[in-house]
């Protein structure tokens, strides 16, 4: 079984988040980059199914060279090798693109659900889409027989308990697998595992991100005592009237 | 302009967020039609009127009974060509989304998600939509013919217009190769209030010291008619279910109102809460960061002062 696994390159979950250049770009100074949260979990799955399976696990990320430290985690925590698509991820349709130009060939096509940094969750929707394969997310158990899976998916206030075949794409969160971490013989190995740089395929865009903006400041914290707790009933109906 | 807008229904209802979808097509100002799939209360969707559709499509082939998202993109994609559609509108959901990006791909249409208002239209189209989970905004410029856009909560109010719209049977042809995915079990909490839909949360963390004593929250929230929600670890050492986890890798939640208890505010749990109205914080570390970005704070023990609330909550109804 061939697996594909596809990542995201993204601010780290505890980043402070600021803008540069008039609102346009990120201010990325202090910025620790890191595997896709949910990402991580699609990866850990694909190792264990690589280990009681004897699946192959390719790493995929759409991203500048910038992103390489980051693909040589997923390495380290054991994919076989990795695919760079040499471009920046301008949107949802442009990587969905890119991902399906690749995942030619692969049983399974492992994602998180969504990235951190833009949310839109629709990647995985959409490479299956294009690829006219089910897609399936959040996906929090993934078991393989033969070529039939069956998955749980979590739904608003519970979950389903789904069935597709391969070839398939499903979309990964917790508690799907347990995150790794890389070990020395992992991150020494990682090194010199094949590392391929493709172009991307060119699209024209229909959608472009043309200004940031930061939310408004909250205002200061209005503290109440703990013996007067009625009080605060009093203020969220008429001050905050939120009941 | 003429907009779809695709209505999600559970236990037979309408839901909050597909009445918001109706109140951001009626801001939009467009020719609005809203399309329902599978078997949905008659009654119920005849209301649609009321917030500003012109035309009900009910589409009542029993195979669209289980939400299935490859035979639901299909449909909405027929059906936005049917009525000649330039906007579909959909709330943001498990099961509205992906349909969305899948009917966008179709149709070659822009697609946003999580988009928090009303697009702006003086040059072009510019929808504005929430990114690095509630940390920021983006304003993004959809340049595609046809424009699909699913909705965060909260991003239009519910309005009743007074409008009287037709219901009329939607018949399309459905393809066998889309049922390539198949439902064997679904297991929903019933009778309780969703989370992500929630008005209201009340929200636990490791502070609550155990799950024997969820008690006094769940007694809080039946008393606010509020949602239960928890941290992180909470949800890891098993107290409570997954889906009641709140944060940037659990449930994104915007209500008008979030109570957490015993919850520190790691920056991962606050980007799950960040798009409330208002928010309490009730936690005996005086120093815990919760409180920063809070509305209102009590330090207090929990187990003290959560059934006082309760208490209040009653005494003030």
């Amino acid at each position: 079984m061939k697996i594909l696994v596809c990542i995201s390159n993204v601010p780290d979950t505890t980043s402070k988040i600021a803008f540069t250049d008039n609102n346009t770009k990120l201010d990325t100074s202090g910025v620790q980059y890191i595997i896709g949260p949910y990402d991580d979990y699609a990866l850990a799955r694909a190792v264990e199914l690589k280990e009681s399976a004897g699946a192959s696990v390719t790493v995929l990320n759409v991203g500048l060279a910038e992103t390489e430290p980051t693909i040589r985690k997923a390495l380290a925590i054991g994919a076989d090798e990795a695919i760079r698509v040499n471009a920046f991820p301008t949107d949802s349709l442009f990587v969905a693109t890119q991902i399906a130009e690749q995942a030619k060939g692969y049983d399974l096509i492992l994602m998180g659900r969504e990235s951190i940094d833009f949310n839109s969750g629709v990647v995985h929707a959409m490479v299956g889409e294009i690829l006219g394969i089910p897609s399936i997310s959040p996906v929090m158990k993934l078991d393989i027989e033969g070529t039939k899976v069956t998955m749980t998916k979590e739904i608003e206030g519970g979950k389903e308990l789904v069935e597709s075949s391969l070839p398939l794409v499903a979309g990964c969160q917790e508690p799907i697998a347990e995150w790794k971490i890389p070990n020395m013989r992992g991150i020494m190995s990682a090194r010199t595992k094949p590392l391929k740089i493709v172009e991307p395929k060119n699209i024209d865009a229909i959608s472009a991100n043309k200004k940031f903006e930061l939310p408004a400041p909250k205002s200061a914290v209005k503290m109440i005592s703990a013996d007067n707790v009625a009080e605060l009933v009093t203020r969220l109906k008429t001050e905050a009237k939120v009941l | 302009m003429n907009i779809l807008v695709f209505i999600e229904t559970s236990e037979g209802k309408i839901k909050k967020t597909s009445l918001e979808a109706m109140a951001y097509a009626h801001g939009m100002k467009g020719e609005t039609t809203a399309i329902v799939l599978g078997k949905a209360d008659a009654g119920e969707i005849q209301t649609l009127g009321k917030y500003g559709a012109t035309k009900v499509l009910h589409a009542t082939d029993a195979k669209l009974d289980e939400p299935i998202i490859q035979v639901y993109s299909s449909v909405l994609a027929h059906a936005m060509q049917d009525e000649k559609a330039d906007v579909l509108l959909l709330a943001n959901s498990s099961l509205g989304t992906p349909v969305a990006a899948k009917v966008a791909i179709k149709l070659g249409a822009s697609f946003a998600s999580n988009v928090t208002e009303l697009p702006d239209t003086s040059s072009g189209f510019t929808v504005k939509r929430s990114i690095y989970t509630g940390k920021a905004f983006a304003f993004v410029e959809l340049t595609g013919v046809k424009k699909i856009i699913t909705l965060k909560k909260n991003a239009a109010e519910i309005k009743e217009t007074g409008g009287n719209a037709p219901v009329v049977n939607y018949a399309v042809p459905l393809n066998e190769a889309d049922f390539n995915t198949k439902i064997l079990k679904t297991e929903k909490a019933t009778g309780d209030i969703l989370l992500p839909e929630a008005e209201i949360v009340v929200s636990g963390g490791r502070g609550m010291k155990g799950p024997e004593h969820w008690g006094i929250l769940e007694d809080l929230a039946k008393a606010l008619h509020a949602a239960t929600g928890c941290s992180k670890p909470v949800s890891d050492m098993g107290w409570r279910p997954h889906h009641e986890h709140v944060g940037q890798t659990g449930v994104k939640v915007a209500p008008q109102l979030y109570i957490a208890v015993g919850i520190s505010g790691a920056i991962q749990h606050l980007a799950g809460v960040n798009s409330s109205k208002c928010i309490v914080v009730i936690n005996k570390d005086a120093d815990a960061p919760f409180f920063k970005a809070a509305d209102y704070g009590i330090v207090g023990d929990a187990f003290e002062v959560v059934p006082k609330l309760t208490e209040a909550v009653l005494a003030s109804k």
